[in-house]
């Protein structure tokens, strides 16, 4: 399933994109603790295609996706 | 030194995006189709399963829910073929600069050079075809061959996620057995004149007489008997290379049909003014202008007019065409469709040959058309328009000059 999310990014001075939280629909705030890999991909899953950023968030492990869009989270397939 | 020539399409494009874009879409006959009810109703493209049913492309919308009921249609989204599009190239140019489109989901890359950095056209070709997958979500063929033709016929050989090498020792295996209208610019009518001459295979051609194909078909003649031996030897154009324009033209199948030359003059409006300003895009001005009709049985002939003074008005280009379609049309049956088009195209900035009988002068025309195609940039196509066309919007209210943004494409160019 396509979950799309508000993301607060911190756009750097050379231009790179660095997603910060992920707020969910209720406007509570996920830290995300670490950005494993990032790489153009395209959701095979939940469709649609961008860059995807591999983030832990409390332990967890999620599949970010920045599409022209907006931005969408998917579930990694290893916790199905 | 023998080249290596890729020429990757991507397979189901429109209806592989649009799966791409909806995984459900995956598992249920699909296929994408023009409106119905401005008459566009055929099929433009199929998802896999569509196509096992037998669902072909340039079906009617009546003829496809025939053989299957279910079968889900969706408007076409060419923005996003676009994009698509744009960034499977992206990837191409991370291995070579010599890529030649060939329409919007295919296209010729040149990697002789780049073997020494990313390994044999094999690899290439595999990487290419695994980021393409991975990065895009969309399938695509490869064929890998030492000419431009064959790497096409390669890339039709195995489909989808094929790779098909054609070297030139095994050519004859691969290539010769196919069916002559495999190659191309074998069409419906040259495998007739084929098949009279009893040529039925690639391999059939290639072993032909020479001559005699050329006294059959002329210069194709030559060429397509080239083709077959594997002696294509033109280039793979940089990407950046701009292609001379050699015509600009836009056409529609009406939203009605056409009666008479009043509704004929108001379509011949619309479609000059986008043809007008795509030709002032260019600087361009022209001197040959041609028609094409098409009556509801779906017969149709092109005229042609040739002028020595350069034509860059839309009055001018609308009052020939009209005056063509006076000539040779008298609307017994009415038209389902039509097009113009110009060439013979110069620049609008040389010196221009002026007409020693009449006496032209555009200059207040052109004044005109400039001044509506820069209101039309500034607040959209149907901000201003000329008044006959308030009396009919159904057959006027389209816009040939931003929808139509995929041009067909030629080999010979």
């Amino acid at each position: 399933m396509k979950q799309k999310v508000a993301v607060v990014v911190l756009h750097t001075k050379s231009g790179e994109l660095v997603p910060l939280f992920v707020v969910w629909d209720n406007m509570v705030k996920y830290q995300i603790d670490k950005i494993i890999n990032k790489q153009k991909a395209a959701s095979l899953k939940s469709g649609g295609f961008g860059i995807r950023y591999t983030v832990r968030i409390q332990n967890q492990y999620r599949y970010l996706f920045y599409e022209y869009s907006g931005w969408f989270i998917e579930k990694m397939s290893s916790e199905e | 030194m023998e080249r290596t020539i890729l020429h990757c399409d991507l397979n189901n494009f429109y209806a592989s995006v649009e799966c791409a874009k909806d995984p459900s879409l995956r598992n249920i006959p699909l296929a994408i189709a023009g409106d119905q009810e401005l008459r566009h109703g055929i099929i433009l493209a199929k998802n896999q399963l569509a196509k096992q049913l037998g669902i072909k492309t340039g079906q009617a919308i009546w003829e496809a829910k025939q053989i299957c009921e279910d079968l889900i249609l969706l408007p076409p989204d060419f923005k996003e073929y676009q994009r698509c599009s744009k960034m499977v190239k992206e990837i191409f140019t991370d291995y070579t600069d010599f890529i030649e489109d060939f329409g919007i989901d295919e296209s010729w890359l040149d990697v002789t050079q780049s073997k020494a950095l990313f390994g044999d056209g094999k690899t290439i070709a595999e990487t290419i075809q695994q980021r393409i997958y991975h990065e895009i979500g969309l399938t695509s063929s490869i064929g890998v061959s030492f000419n431009k033709i064959f790497a096409k016929l390669g890339s039709d050989y195995k489909k989808p996620m094929g790779i098909t090498i054609i070297t030139p020792e095994n050519y004859r295996e691969i290539v010769w057995p196919l069916p002559v209208e495999d190659l191309l610019y074998v069409g419906r009518s040259t495998t007739d004149k084929l098949n009279q001459l009893g040529i039925r295979s690639i391999g059939d051609l290639a072993q032909f007489n020479y001559g005699r194909l050329k006294q059959v078909l002329g210069k194709w003649g030559e060429y397509l008997w080239r083709f077959a031996n594997g002696q294509d030897h033109s280039e793979v154009a940089k990407q950046t290379y701009l292609f001379p324009i050699k015509s600009i033209g836009n056409g529609i199948t009406a939203p009605r049909d056409i009666y008479d030359i009043e509704d004929f003059r108001l379509i011949a409006y619309v479609l000059c003014e986008s043809i007008i300003a795509r030709m002032r895009e260019q600087h361009l001005a022209a001197r040959c202008i041609s028609v094409q009709f098409r009556n509801i049985n779906l017969i149709s002939f092109t005229r042609q007019m040739t002028f020595t003074v350069p034509i860059y008005t839309v009055k001018r280009l609308v009052d020939i065409a009209v005056s063509l379609c006076q000539e040779n049309y008298h609307f017994q049956v009415p038209l389902r469709s039509m097009s113009i088009s110009v060439s013979r195209l110069l620049s609008r900035n040389a010196y221009h040959q002026l007409s020693l009988f009449e006496d032209i002068d555009d200059t207040e025309e052109e004044a005109l058309d400039v001044v509506m195609e820069q209101i039309r940039k500034r607040f959209g196509t149907f901000s201003v328009r000329r008044c006959s066309m308030k009396s009919d919007l159904e057959l006027t209210g389209f816009d040939p000059f931003s929808d139509h943004t995929i041009h067909p494409v030629n080999f010979f160019r």
